[in-house]
């Protein structure tokens, strides 16, 4: 019996970049065998990075690595009458097909939902989009920065007086993907009772607003409130932030007063400090919170700037203080924890060479997340999927090259 | 079939973000999802700090977070607290847990007790650091994990200090995570008849999120920290300001075709035909300079305007939303991303929405959060069958609390 969770789910993605890539990756880790369709120029993130040496080449860039092992590689012209054909040849063998074009493009390819579903009533079409299906901005342009705006993460981040920030190195896409892999799964499951597919429409302004976002809207609508940039701290009570220590950052939440008073008495060397005890303003940390979190913050600064964040995670956790370090990459990459437990795992991909790549986001006792390719090079697997599963010749193959349809 | 997941069962012993959120999107999508929770220590989502009653009953997160959902009142360092929740394990397919990890095998209700009474269950746990390793015994808040990944070092200006995401990032995204680990194990067992155990670390989940900066450090060793809003091949790339107080447009510029459609449509000034931005190299090493000009153009429109007029000539822009823009826009309307209908302890209550539309089977939002113990006769009565006079007594022994 198998031990992948996906074991026998083909999954084909046609898309750029990031999301359908890493849903797709999501569903390839657990097993399914997962065929990515490229133009012949090949997929964006090819051209993203990073580069070793910050040489840009194809087969090279970190980000197309780490979202592409466990795939099958083909290069396909869609555009083209034939190449279209060939992709509709592959999605009538398939479970699940993934893409993150624009609606408008999937239509003029004849690819959108209403026509799958025709050729194959079976298949799940899988969506993943800034916008999503329906709705007036469903044909706008979107990159990540613009998901997050509409979405509203983005407001809540950075300076109050400043532009507000998206969150770094492509969140929207992140979370798009992970919502799109579970929705995925639901139209699967329900396809095991029914037999029938269906079309998932993830939009990634969607997934911000309601999953991430929706929680405030309660209070907006009967109250009024609008919960604005806070730069380095969250309005609610203090401790709610994080301070520069020595050499870096600390990460400083207490939610319960027992926690604050364990920190108060160990900067006080075992005593509270008589400038916090002594002083009739610090009693209540929600008023502290909104009045005086900018004199805290520099009442606190000569002991943090005394110590190391390793010093204060180890002095906080022994007396069960839930402050930790703001971790670098470099210190994420390093950190022993995430090491002993084998998070990370080596790769070694025949274009780029040896590389430590993030591990599993979830371990599974039974049907264990598994590397088993690297990421595909650049058409890699075109024989094996036109010649073997389609029937092609050799020789057809190398005419559907020289025409430029792989 | 309106809800996919009518015929899954999920005890749910989630609190406060992460673990509630998992059971939130299997309860959206048809699953019974039982709510464990006792009044000995209420979960903190119940007075979380939007609650301005701060009555347990009117929280508007825990509302969120909890609809769909059944709720039972059962104290489990209770011995036959214990009990009763293991008769329940045999009824279900799904239990779901975020404590720390120590918390559920002091209990007797890991994974390895469990399986003894209910052999194909699958059982998901969100610790935040993992069962076992060094630091598995860490406290921890929703946001610290964000820190501990690596995604608060890289939230600040262009080489300014470290802000950090202040939010709850991690919980989600690692609840999303477990979610489709969940759903994928519950495919397997379909058909192999085989559960499992699934830990889903919450620093690690959200660590997978930063791919592209870890491959960064792993093959140049270069370590990315606050950028801002830079991008590192695109520009103009930013929120910009607009007119009105702390309105803001999101512009996004990759290719040169969509350069020159953003030029045309801010009316080709002077400074679009200079050198130092003729191509995105030249763009990306002068975008200090770049921004500002932009910001000139941006500040004469409103954000709605600005979005409008770049979308027209081609170019990737949007307005950045408060929570309520969000509720008021167009197109969030369209798609009903929020829903309102009436709760027993506030009355009209409006809650997130979906966050996907699925065309055949699309789940929905069908019953309010539970009050504490709401379901306690449903779920104690009924499915388990017990008489009223024992759950009367279960109830007077706070076993039932």
């Amino acid at each position: 019996m198998s031990d992948k969770a996906l074991s026998g789910l083909k999954v084909i993605e046609y898309g750029q970049f990031y999301s359908a890539a890493y849903c797709a990756k999501l569903m390839g880790d657990l097993g399914a065998e997962v065929i990515k369709v490229e133009p012949p120029e090949g997929d964006e993130s090819r051209r993203h990075g990073p580069f070793p040496d910050d040489i840009p080449h194809p087969e090279k860039s970190g980000l197309f690595l780490y979202l592409n092992a466990n795939k099958l590689g083909i290069t396909l012209n869609v555009r083209n009458a034939k190449g279209r054909q060939m992709l509709l040849d592959l999605l009538k063998r398939s479970d699940v097909f993934v893409e993150n074009n624009p609606p408008k493009v999937m239509a003029e390819l004849g690819l959108d939902y209403p026509s799958l579903s025709r050729l194959s009533p079976s298949l799940i079409v899988t969506s993943i989009t800034p916008y999503g299906q329906t709705g007036p901005y469903r044909d706008w342009k979107g990159y990540d920065i613009n998901s997050s705006g509409l979405g509203g993460i983005s407001y809540g981040v950075g300076d109050p007086q400043r532009e507000p920030l998206n969150l770094p190195v492509s969140q929207s896409h992140v979370q798009g993907a992970v919502h799109a892999a579970s929705a995925t799964m639901v139209a699967l499951l329900a396809r095991q009772a029914t037999g029938k597919g269906q079309h998932v429409d993830v939009a990634e302004a969607n997934v911000w607003a309601a999953f991430h976002g929706g929680q405030g809207v309660y209070s907006y609508v009967f109250e009024g409130r609008v919960r604005k940039r806070s730069g380095h701290r969250t309005p609610g009570f203090y401790p709610y932030t994080i301070l520069p220590c020595k050499d870096g950052y600390v990460s400083m939440i207490a939610g319960r007063g027992h926690q604050w008073k364990r920190f108060l008495e160990l900067v006080g060397g075992g005593e509270v400090p008589e400038w916090y005890s002594r002083d009739p303003r610090f009693r209540d940390r929600l008023e502290m919170s909104w009045k005086y979190a900018n004199e805290l913050d520099s009442l606190l600064a000569p002991w943090l700037m005394k110590h190391t964040k390793k010093e204060i995670f180890n002095l906080c956790q022994e007396r069960r203080i839930p402050f930790t370090p703001v971790n670098t990459i470099e210190e994420v990459v390093n950190e022993p924890h995430l090491n002993d437990r084998g998070f990370f795992v080596e790769i070694n991909h025949p274009g780029a060479g040896r590389f430590k790549y993030p591990g599993p986001p979830y371990r599974l006792s039974e049907t264990p997340w598994r590397v088993e390719r690297p990421a595909p090079l650049l058409g890699e697997h075109n024989e094996e999927i036109y010649c073997k599963r389609l029937g092609y010749s050799r020789e057809e193959l190398i005419r559907l090259r020289g025409a430029g349809i792989i | 079939m309106q809800y996919p997941l009518r015929d899954y069962r999920v005890l749910d012993f989630g609190w406060v973000i992460a673990g509630p959120l998992l059971g939130q999107v299997l309860a959206d999508m048809g699953a019974e999802v039982i709510k464990v929770e006792t009044r000995k220590h209420l979960d903190e989502m119940r007075q979380s700090p939007l609650n301005t009653s701060r009555d347990p009953e009117k929280d508007p997160v825990f509302h969120t977070t909890n609809r769909n959902k059944l709720g039972v009142t059962v104290d489990m360092s209770h011995p036959e607290g214990r009990l009763l929740l293991k008769e329940m394990v045999k009824t279900c397919d799904v239990v779901a847990e975020n404590f720390s990890p120590r918390v559920m095998k002091e209990h007797g209700l890991n994974y390895e007790s469990l399986r003894r009474i209910k052999p194909d269950l699958i059982m998901v746990s969100l610790p935040a650091a993992g069962s076992y390793g060094p630091l598995s015994h860490i406290v921890t808040y929703g946001p610290t994990v964000s820190s501990l990944a690596g995604l608060d070092s890289m939230v600040g200006y262009y080489g300014e200090r470290v802000l950090g995401s202040q939010g709850f990032y991690a919980d989600m995204t690692s609840a999303i995570h477990a979610a489709f680990a969940v759903l994928s194990a519950l495919y397997y067992r379909n058909n192999t008849g085989l559960g499992q155990h699934i830990e889903v670390p919450q620093w690690e989940a959200a660590a997978c999120c930063i791919g592209e900066a870890i491959m960064e450090y792993t093959i140049n060793g270069r370590i990315i920290g606050p950028r801002g809003n830079r991008h590192p091949t695109m520009a103009p790339h930013g929120n910009y300001p607009c007119k009105g107080e702390d309105k803001w447009v999101s512009i996004a510029v990759k290719t040169e075709e969509e350069w020159s459609a953003f030029c045309n449509a801010v009316g080709n000034p002077p400074w679009t035909s200079e050198e130092r931005f003729a191509d995105a190299a030249s763009r990306l090493s002068n975008v200090a300079e770049l921004d500002e000009y932009v910001a000139q153009w941006t500040r004469n429109h409103t954000h709605y305007e600005a979005a409008e007029i770049l979308q027209r000539a081609g170019v990737a822009a949007a307005p950045v939303l408060d929570v309520g823009e969000r509720y008021l826009d167009p197109h969030f309307q369209e798609r009903q991303i929020y829903a309102d209908f009436e709760h027993p302890a506030i009355g009209k209550d409006i809650i997130a929405g979906l966050s996907w539309k699925l065309s055949a089977t699309p789940g929905g939002i069908r019953s309010p959060a539970p009050l504490l113990g709401q379901h306690n006769d449903y779920v104690f009565g009924e499915i388990l069958g017990l008489p009223q006079k024992e759950i009367q007594r279960l109830m007077e022994e706070k076993v039932i609390y």
